[in-house]
């Protein structure tokens, strides 16, 4: 074990779980990446009509990952799953070009929730295994990440398909949030 | 020692004791806390269910809430707590909005791949939660839990389908298969079924639940249910999954080839109901499904037994060599240790006695012996029976023993005790007086209106049809009324003593009972008994009870209450007209009254008429005496018990009755009025006129079990006749449009002037079409016969949504012939006695002529009359319509021709076996070429 991932696992020793909420539009790959992240594997998804919650241990740290569904009528609930939550990932599809304003729109309401000021935000531009997808640093400018203030957040590109970018973001989650501590 | 008693007794209410709504939401933030403790959640969800239970209102908005809470604990992976959790989505699935949101929770745990107790929870949670336009998203998953291997599973999976059914008719449909496979399911030992009881306390694991085995097959009864609710539409599939699931046991059922033999009882009990329907609906299976239910009768399973033999005891036209070993079977279980076979079969029994006294008298003994069972019910039932099939020596000694229990018993049963000894006492006339006495005993005993009334009833029935005891009967009722809490009954009671005293031989003695009311109650009896009183004064024939009855009227002139005044006056007045009175109070004919309604509402609604006088004499007439035949028919009609039969009706919520649908013709002049209604609101029928008569039977044009059925009634007015086609279209996958009926008339002298067709059928939803024929003129009455054939346009539906396609093509369907027949002009009434009106009408126009019936329509005297009665369209005088004797009988019958004409006949039958029925018709009427017409019906 490295230095820091000792360090690491000391102080979260018998610690609660940390809490994320994994949002974005639907057909983002939120469902993907979650079970890529729990069992390692691909499944076949269908649309989510609620939302699947799971335990996710990465590196020793238990995460419990909630993952609600995005279509339009289940967006309205997102909210009922705020409280007590430490992070966000926000999962963009990076070929949906048309939807980037909608996207948009749904970060930055939900950001404006009292429950989730204090809370990280990770977005993964999804789907980079995709020829048209666009670059992290233009999903950002999309979606207005420059503007926010007061937020810890990063951008990372990530394919669920194939498993790229994942651990990188959560590195980073993990990071942000013992820094917070 | 006090302390810990006190906590014993509070440890029944334990934690539910002073429950508080407020308290436990405020509670449910425990749901949001992280980690979850379980049994603290699971706690305060079962409090949650308890207030739930106990009708605790809650509101939209905090249900949603706590719904939301709840989902939060989808991320434990406790198995009780997640069972208790679907406890409560249930619950609140009706009350919370979205509470979709779980579906996805609920999907994941019913495919778990680990054994887990609570899929089958999962299931009949998600089955709640989902909305008819959501089922097909959930389709694939709940088609394999039918089939899963899980019998807990399979069980929840169906149970579910079927409330889903209900609403999602078509896509279940679907899932026909799967049933059927779950229906066929051997159940072997290694089958498992899960079942869980809530234990608080103790980690518990996923996936390593107690498991109990099941070997009630009860998933057979839930598969059984399902297909049958799938396929009850269909009669053909109904009858071969009888014949399949009976399996070898009605050998001639399926001839050799092996079916499924159903293991558990339950199931069976719900084929042999279906096994009934399959017999209703086609008589020529009747002698293989009664094959089936005898077979039943030696099943091992008491329930078994018992449903075969109530089937075979409900069968129609039963003979008593065919009930006897049923009531074998019965006869065994009243004596079983079991209160709840002893009273199931002594009440199938009593049912039995109402129509086959003699095959439960073998019963007898048996049911003496019930009389003390410590079952009250049991007892009544007993008691009940046996006077149905006791004979008039034992009458005596069951009486007593009633007597003595009486006063155990509530009313209900009381009740039933009354309408027995009613029906006896008519059985034996012989026995009146005991019966009588007994009557009079209870009519003082304590008692509610309900019970009263059938006592009083009872008696009512006494004096009519047994002479003997009327005036017994009449003054026990006087005693009553001295001192009776029911208005309702004291009025009915006078106006009885009114109708009967007069006719007794000392009338004067019911005249001071019946001033007694005027002076003592209140003004509505006051007003009875004024009315009562004067009918003594106008029909007893003696000076002396004429003059104080005037006395008496003249000081109910002063009574305080208008009503009672009133009447004082009128009669007062009356007395001194004698023809009058008689005309008014002597007079033993009433109006038809729907009919009479019927023609007022038209009078009052259509402007042009209201320049004439309203016109009496086209209302039929009926004699009182049938007036309360027709009364306690409808009576019967209503007391009637729902028969052992599958539930049919239950797919398809019951079609609002919208005008111009079709209803089932089978209350005479009331039907009239609806069916009066319906074509008042068609303006192409507007011109012409009141509706004179509607034909009484709807005649079939197809067979009963095709695609298409269609039935036809005829409506004739003065110069039309109108034939309406009541058209289902019970084809699933089509949509008809534009259905006509083409008629073919072999008589020029109709004229097609209207021919409305039926816009869209859609599978079972009745739609009706109209053509109108114009006759020549008011006065002729032409016969004809048309050729039949519906024209319309198929749309084919889409199975899945129900949605037609946009093109349709063009169809035909060959109907019967429909006839006009003389019999169709002539509208049954009630024109007096048959004497008076035959002597009045005079020979003049008198037509005689002598026919005769072969066997096949007239097997005996009593159809003969009912084919007579229905082809002159006339109606039966008296009870003439009833012979009493097997080959001599006249038949009297009244009507009124088109245009308000009466006419009358007399038809003298004769019968034997070898020829059938000869009869010699004569026909009395205003007009000689009537009488021809009238002559022509029956040629």
């Amino acid at each position: 074990m490295g230095g820091i991932f000792s360090k690491v696992l000391s102080r979260l020793w018998g610690e609660k779980e940390l809490r994320i909420l994994i949002l974005g539009l639907d057909g983002a790959g939120k469902t993907t990446i979650l079970y890529r992240l729990q069992i390692g594997e691909v499944v076949t998804t269908i649309p989510t009509i609620g939302f699947n919650v799971e335990t996710v241990t990465y590196k020793n740290i238990k995460f419990q990952v909630w993952d609600l569904g995005g279509q339009t009528s289940i967006r309205p609930y997102w909210r009922c799953y705020y409280s007590n939550t430490d992070a966000v990932i926000y999962v963009v599809d990076s070929v949906d070009k048309d939807r980037m304003d909608t996207s948009k729109e749904e970060l930055h309401a939900m950001l404006e929730e009292e429950e989730l000021k204090d809370a990280a935000l990770l977005v993964f531009a999804n789907k980079q295994d995709m020829e048209s997808a666009l670059s992290p640093s233009e999903v950002s400018n999309l979606l207005g990440l420059d503007t926010l203030k007061h937020r810890q957040w990063s951008i990372f590109k990530t394919s669920a398909v194939k498993g790229e970018g994942l651990t990188e973001g959560l590195d980073w989650l993990v990071n942000v949030i013992q820094g917070a501590k | 020692m006090s302390y810990a008693k006190k906590d014993e007794d509070s440890a029944e209410y334990g934690l539910f004791y002073h429950l508080d709504k407020t308290t436990v939401l405020q509670e449910a933030r425990v749901f949001n806390e992280s980690p979850i403790i379980p049994r603290k959640c699971r706690l305060l969800l079962t409090k949650i269910t308890y207030l739930l239970y106990l009708g605790e209102p809650f509101g939209t908005k905090e249900a949603t809430e706590l719904f939301f809470s709840v989902t939060k604990l989808f991320q434990s992976k406790d198995t009780s707590l997640r069972q208790m959790m679907y406890l409560v989505i249930k619950e609140l699935s009706g009350i919370a909005e979205d509470v979709i949101m779980v579906t996805q929770s609920l999907m994941k745990d019913i495919q778990s791949k680990q054994d887990v107790i609570y899929r089958a929870n999962a299931i009949r949670a998600l089955c709640k939660i989902t909305d008819p336009s959501m089922i097909q998203g959930v389709e694939r998953l709940l088609k394999a839990a039918i089939v899963d291997k899980t019998l807990a599973v399979s069980s929840a999976a169906l149970v579910s389908s079927y409330h889903l059914s209900f609403v999602a008719k078509e896509v279940i449909k679907r899932w026909a298969n799967e049933v059927q496979e779950a229906v066929n399911a051997k159940s072997s030992s290694s089958l498992t079924a899960g079942f869980s009881y809530m234990s608080f306390g103790g980690p518990q694991s996923p996936g390593q639940q107690p498991v109990i085995q099941s070997t009630s097959n009860i998933t057979q009864y839930h598969a059984l249910g399902l297909l049958y609710q799938i396929r009850q539409r269909d009669k053909m599939a109904v009858h071969k999954m009888v014949q399949n699931l009976s399996g070898s046991r009605g050998g001639s059922l399926v001839g050799g080839s092996g079916g499924t033999t159903l293991k558990s009882s339950f199931a069976i009990c719900l084929l042999i109901r279906y096994a009934c329907k399959v017999m209703e609906d086609d008589s020529n299976s009747t002698r293989q499904i009664y094959e089936l239910l005898e077979s039943y009768l030696k099943h091992k399973s008491d329930m078994v037994n018992y449903e075969a033999a109530r089937a075979i005891c409900e069968m129609e036209d039963v003979t008593s060599k065919e009930l006897y070993p049923a009531v074998t079977v019965l006869q065994l279980f009243l004596s079983s240790p079991k209160p709840t076979l002893r009273f199931a079969a002594i009440r199938t029994l009593n049912k039995l006695a109402i129509t086959h006294p003699n095959a439960v008298t073998p019963c007898n003994l048996d049911m003496e012996n019930l009389i003390t069972d410590q079952n009250r019910s049991v007892a009544t039932f007993a008691i009940t029976t046996l006077l149905k099939t006791g004979n008039e020596a034992s009458v005596d000694r069951l009486m007593k023993q009633i007597t003595g229990f009486m006063s155990e018993i509530s009313d209900e049963f009381k009740i039933i005790v009354v309408e027995a000894i009613r029906s006896l006492c008519l059985k034996f006339p012989g026995k009146q007086a005991v019966m009588l006495g007994f009557l009079s005993g209870v009519l003082r005993d304590e008692g509610g209106y309900e019970f009263k009334r059938a006592v009083v009833e009872a008696i009512f029935d006494l004096i009519r049809f047994i002479p003997e005891c009327k005036e017994a009967a009449l003054a026990h009722l006087c005693e009553f009324i001295e001192d009776c809490e029911f208005t309702k009954l004291s009025v009915r009671i006078l106006h009885l003593l009114g109708v009967e005293g007069p006719k007794t031989p000392t009338p004067h003695k019911y005249i001071r009972y019946i001033y007694n009311r005027v002076i003592l109650e209140n003004s509505i009896v006051r007003a009875a008994a004024v009315s009562a009183l004067a009918k003594f004064g106008l029909l007893v024939d003696d000076a002396a009870v004429r003059k104080s009855i005037t006395v008496l009227l003249t000081r109910c002139v002063d009574d305080i209450d208008d009503e009672v005044r009133d009447r004082a006056t009128l009669y007062l007045a009356l007395m001194n007209e004698e023809p009058k009175a008689v005309l008014y109070v002597g007079d033993d004919t009433t109006f038809a009254l729907p009919a009479l309604e019927r023609q007022l509402v038209a009078y009052i609604s259509e402007q042009q008429l209201q320049s004439k006088p309203f016109d009496l004499s086209a209302v039929p007439k009926i004699s009182r005496a049938q007036e309360e035949a027709e009364r306690a028919r409808s009576k019967t009609i209503e007391s009637q018990q729902p028969t052992l039969a599958a539930p049919s009706t239950k797919g398809t919520p019951s079609q609002p009755q919208k005008p111009g649908a079709a209803t089932t013709p089978d209350r005479g002049a009331d039907q009239q009025e609806t069916y009066a209604q319906q074509l008042a609101a068609i303006p192409e029928f507007a011109s012409f006129g009141p509706l004179f008569k509607s034909s009484s039977k709807a005649h079939e044009l197809t067979e009963a079990e095709v695609e298409y059925t269609v039935k036809c009634i005829k409506h004739m007015f003065a110069e039309h006749v109108v034939f309406q086609f009541d058209c289902v279209n019970t084809v699933n996958e089509q949509l008809l449009e534009d259905v006509t009926i083409v008629m073919q008339s072999d008589n020029d002298e109709l004229e097609e002037v209207v021919n409305i067709p039926a816009e869209s059928l859609k599978c079972d939803v009745p739609g009706v079409a109209y053509v109108a024929f114009k006759k020549p003129s008011a006065e002729e009455t032409p016969l004809a016969t048309f050729g039949c054939t519906m024209t319309f346009v198929v749309k084919d539906c889409d199975p899945a949504t129900g949605e037609p396609d946009e093109e349709g093509y063009a169809e035909e369907y060959q109907l019967e012939d429909v006839e006009l027949l003389m019999g169709d002009y002539i509208l049954p009434s009630y024109l007096g006695t048959f004497n008076s009106v035959w002597e009045q009408m005079g020979a003049e126009n008198e037509m005689t002529e002598t026919f005769g019936l072969d066997l096949d329509r007239a097997p005996n005297l009593k159809t003969g009359c009912a084919a007579i009665v229905g082809m002159l369209g006339m109606q039966a005088i008296d009870d003439t319509a009833q012979p009493k004797s097997q080959t001599m009988h006249t038949l009297l019958a009244s009507g009124m021709f088109l245009g308000g004409y009466k006419v009358i006949s007399r038809c003298r039958m004769m019968f034997n076996q070898a020829d059938g029925l000869a009869f010699e018709l004569t026909v009395r009427s205003q007009d000689a070429n009537m009488s021809a017409a009238v002559m022509n019906a029956i040629a």
